[in-house]
């Protein structure tokens, strides 16, 4: 029996790691796309942020360690994430030229960037910029003593996790109920109509964008720093993931963060299968195993996009003159 | 003055003008990036670039087109999909499991005379690429889930599904952790190595290019006239301007997504035999659990043509030509990365660009109009 509670104490413990980033950087592109921007460029935003941040840490982390460095490499992700994401602002809103060409070549601009800098500004010229992880919290005080909830959530865990999900009931709050956020959804349903109310549908789009590029910056970081000890100038899919993870959500926060859960687990369960009891005794091997989150999102995902429907005006370029 | 006007307000004057600014921006930008690196080099870096595959003589010129073949391919398969509103970023999974296909019949139909096997094996890569482009197309017509994000779950379930297939049959050579070699079933060079080589010494050095190009060429051919000169082709097309109008119009949208996600699907997977049926000491399919880039280089190509068969082949081309300079230029300790930054910055401002061309096409148009009136005052 305490077998079984360990295991599913480490299983929600790792799920954490996988779906927390994909939860941040889908509800970035959640803000986006229902403003009225696709960005398909989340991935090469994660990219900029994770290295910016990771570069940070690589330089700082001489000096501090800790928890006081991860919070102000978080501030680096997702500033300079929210500056990359200006360039796909401007691109689908003032340009309003299509929304995947620019997102594409943010993805094709993002790696390529990541390595020349690091090739040129470290002093061994390699491409990876290496960082040591001092920010791991074996257990918070006091919280991490509760039973069940204790190992569930408080130990072996990272402060970003928390932060994940205080910007999950921020986004569901400011999305719901804020004049922001009912404005931000007319945009990206009827921009037309909401510019006849007097609002500035480019303004609020840029808003959308930015707070995408800021999350999407946050996520990259979020990504690498538990699961790796260096960054090498990719997030191996998890933008497109996250995209995913958007669409399987419907575009809402709530069912975003289930989305992400889902996958996480599965995605868990199905690299840790070796250890676990039944599981590890089963003939199946691990590349068979890597395809069942896949698999079963798929499964999922046919019985329950009858209904899906983007924002209506998600992809479309808000041209004042038009009728 | 009136054909300059016809000319300047064209649509193919204006996609090939914002073409070439874009393409200038781009090369400015890598010649900033060349500077900051090295000053004294920057200039001649900046015409290695410019030089493209030339810079390798007629060899070089051969790889160029070997490498323009699968970012033809990929860029057709998506180009083919946006034609209908579809976003098939799918094509990584569909060119992985084409070519495993390709290699599984390569390995195990050699009872099928030497002349004919790359044939089979390559048709074989295009149905299993066309199998794996059905799946997001049946989600999509039957059950609306939005493709893109069945497309990004079917790449992954190709990638280990075949990384899985690779270790459980026997194309897989353990020692080096990838396929067997399939020279039996190589595409066919076509005599293309006796025109693109160079000379070292008595030994003449020639390129990896072979028929695949020309099958490329011909299929983008096909894909034009299937686009441009048929009522399925208009049909396609229908459904990606306005699906509700189609079906209004008599037009089965279902069929046409799914007809649309085979066709993408069978062009990826074309790619990934054409990439893989490879002499000794080609290509070979590495299990490693990476998504296979090519697919989403198609991404890019697709984009650069507008989505136009006969545009995609320049722009492959292009990529494939600039690339290729990318290489070279890696002998003045220059980074190839450069060249995806030039190419990213390139597809940034087409965007602009086609902003310029609408300029340009309104602009003559109200010239044109404003003189009708003139005209006609005039008649009064």
């Amino acid at each position: 029996m305490n077998d079984w509670l360990g295991v599913i104490y480490f299983l929600v413990q790792q799920m954490w790691l996988f779906s927390i980033p994909l939860l941040i950087v889908a509800l970035g592109g959640m803000f986006s796309e229902r403003s009225g921007v696709v960005n398909i460029a989340l991935e090469g935003i994660m990219v900029v942020g994770a290295f910016c941040a990771i570069f940070f840490i690589n330089q700082t982390q001489a000096y501090m360690s800790g928890q006081g460095l991860l919070l102000l490499a978080v501030l680096v992700a997702a500033g300079s994430g929210a500056l990359f994401s200006l360039l796909h602002a401007y691109a689908a809103i003032n340009l309003r030229s299509d929304q995947t060409i620019s997102g594409t070549a943010l993805n094709m601009a993002a790696p390529a960037t990541a390595i020349y800098v690091a090739r040129m500004l470290q002093a061994n010229h390699v491409q990876q910029v290496a960082f040591t992880n001092t920010f791991r919290i074996f257990k918070v005080p006091l919280l991490g003593d509760i039973p069940v909830l204790g190992p569930l959530l408080f130990q072996n865990t990272y402060i970003t996790t928390f932060l994940g999900l205080l910007i999950l009931a921020g986004a569901a709050f400011v999305l719901y109920k804020t004049r922001f956020g009912l404005r931000l959804r007319a945009c990206g349903e009827h921009p037309q109509a909401a510019d006849s109310m007097g609002v500035n549908v480019y303004r609020v789009r840029y808003a959308g964008v930015l707070i995408s590029g800021a999350l999407a910056g946050l996520g990259g970081l979020v990504f690498v720093v538990p699961t790796s000890t260096d960054f090498n100038a990719t997030v191996a899919g998890y933008g497109f993931l996250a995209l995913a993870v958007l669409i399987f959500g419907q575009w809402r926060p709530l069912r975003i963060f289930l989305a992400a859960l889902f996958f996480g687990l599965m995605k868990t369960i199905t690299s840790a299968y070796s250890g676990l009891p039944v599981l590890k005794d089963l003939p199946i091997t691990s590349d068979v195993y890597k395809m069942i989150p896949y698999i079963t999102t798929l499964i999922v995902l046919a019985f329950t996009s009858k209904n899906s429907q983007a924002p209506r005006a998600s992809g479309v370029p808000y041209d004042r003159g038009s009728r | 003055m009136r054909r300059i006007q016809r000319l300047l307000g064209s649509a193919g004057f204006g996609s090939a003008l914002s073409s070439v600014v874009a393409i200038l921006v781009g090369l400015a930008v890598g010649f900033i990036i060349l500077l900051i690196s090295n000053p004294r080099q920057a200039v001649a870096g900046l015409g290695t670039i410019a030089a493209g595959g030339f810079s390798g003589g007629m060899k070089g010129v051969g790889q160029v087109l070997y490498f323009a073949t699968p970012l033809i391919m990929t860029g057709l398969s998506v180009g083919f999909a946006f034609k209908t509103g579809l976003f098939n970023i799918g094509a990584s999974g569909q060119l992985i499991v084409g070519a495993f296909t390709g290699i599984y019949v390569a390995t195990n139909m050699q009872w099928i005379p030497g002349p004919l096997l790359w044939l089979v094996a390559l048709l074989a890569a295009a149905a299993a690429g066309a199998v794996w482009g059905a799946i997001p197309g049946l989600f999509k017509a039957l059950l609306n889930v939005h493709e893109v994000i069945a497309c990004i779950m079917c790449n992954y379930i190709g990638m280990y599904g075949v990384n899985f297939l690779i270790k459980n049959s026997n194309t897989y050579d353990s020692l080096k952790n990838q396929t067997v070699d399939v020279a039996q079933a190589a595409i066919p060079k076509w005599g293309l190595d006796k025109i693109f080589f160079t000379m070292k010494g008595k030994y003449a050095d020639a390129a990896s290019v072979n028929g695949g190009i020309l099958i490329a060429l011909a299929l983008a051919a096909l894909m034009y006239i299937v686009l441009n000169k048929t009522t399925f082709g208009y049909e396609l097309k229908a459904c990606g301007f306005n699906r509700s109008a189609s079906r209004y119009a008599g037009i089965n949208e279902k069929r046409s997504i799914l007809f649309s996600m085979v066709i993408a699907g069978t062009l990826a997977g074309a790619a990934g035999g054409l990439m893989y049926l490879a002499p000794a000491g080609g290509q070979h399919i590495t299990v490693v659990e990476v998504l296979s880039a090519q697919g989403f280089n198609g991404i890019p190509v697709a984009l650069l043509g507008l989505s136009n068969p006969i545009g995609i082949i320049f722009s492959g081309l292009f990529v494939a030509y600039i690339s290729q300079g990318g290489y070279y230029l890696q002998r003045m300790d220059y980074m190839p990365e450069i060249i995806d930054i030039i190419i990213a910055v390139i597809i940034y401002f087409s965007a602009f660009a086609l902003l310029v061309k609408n300029l340009i096409a309104s602009g003559t148009k109200k010239l044109a109009i404003s003189r009708e009136q003139a005209a006609e005052e005039a008649d009064k």
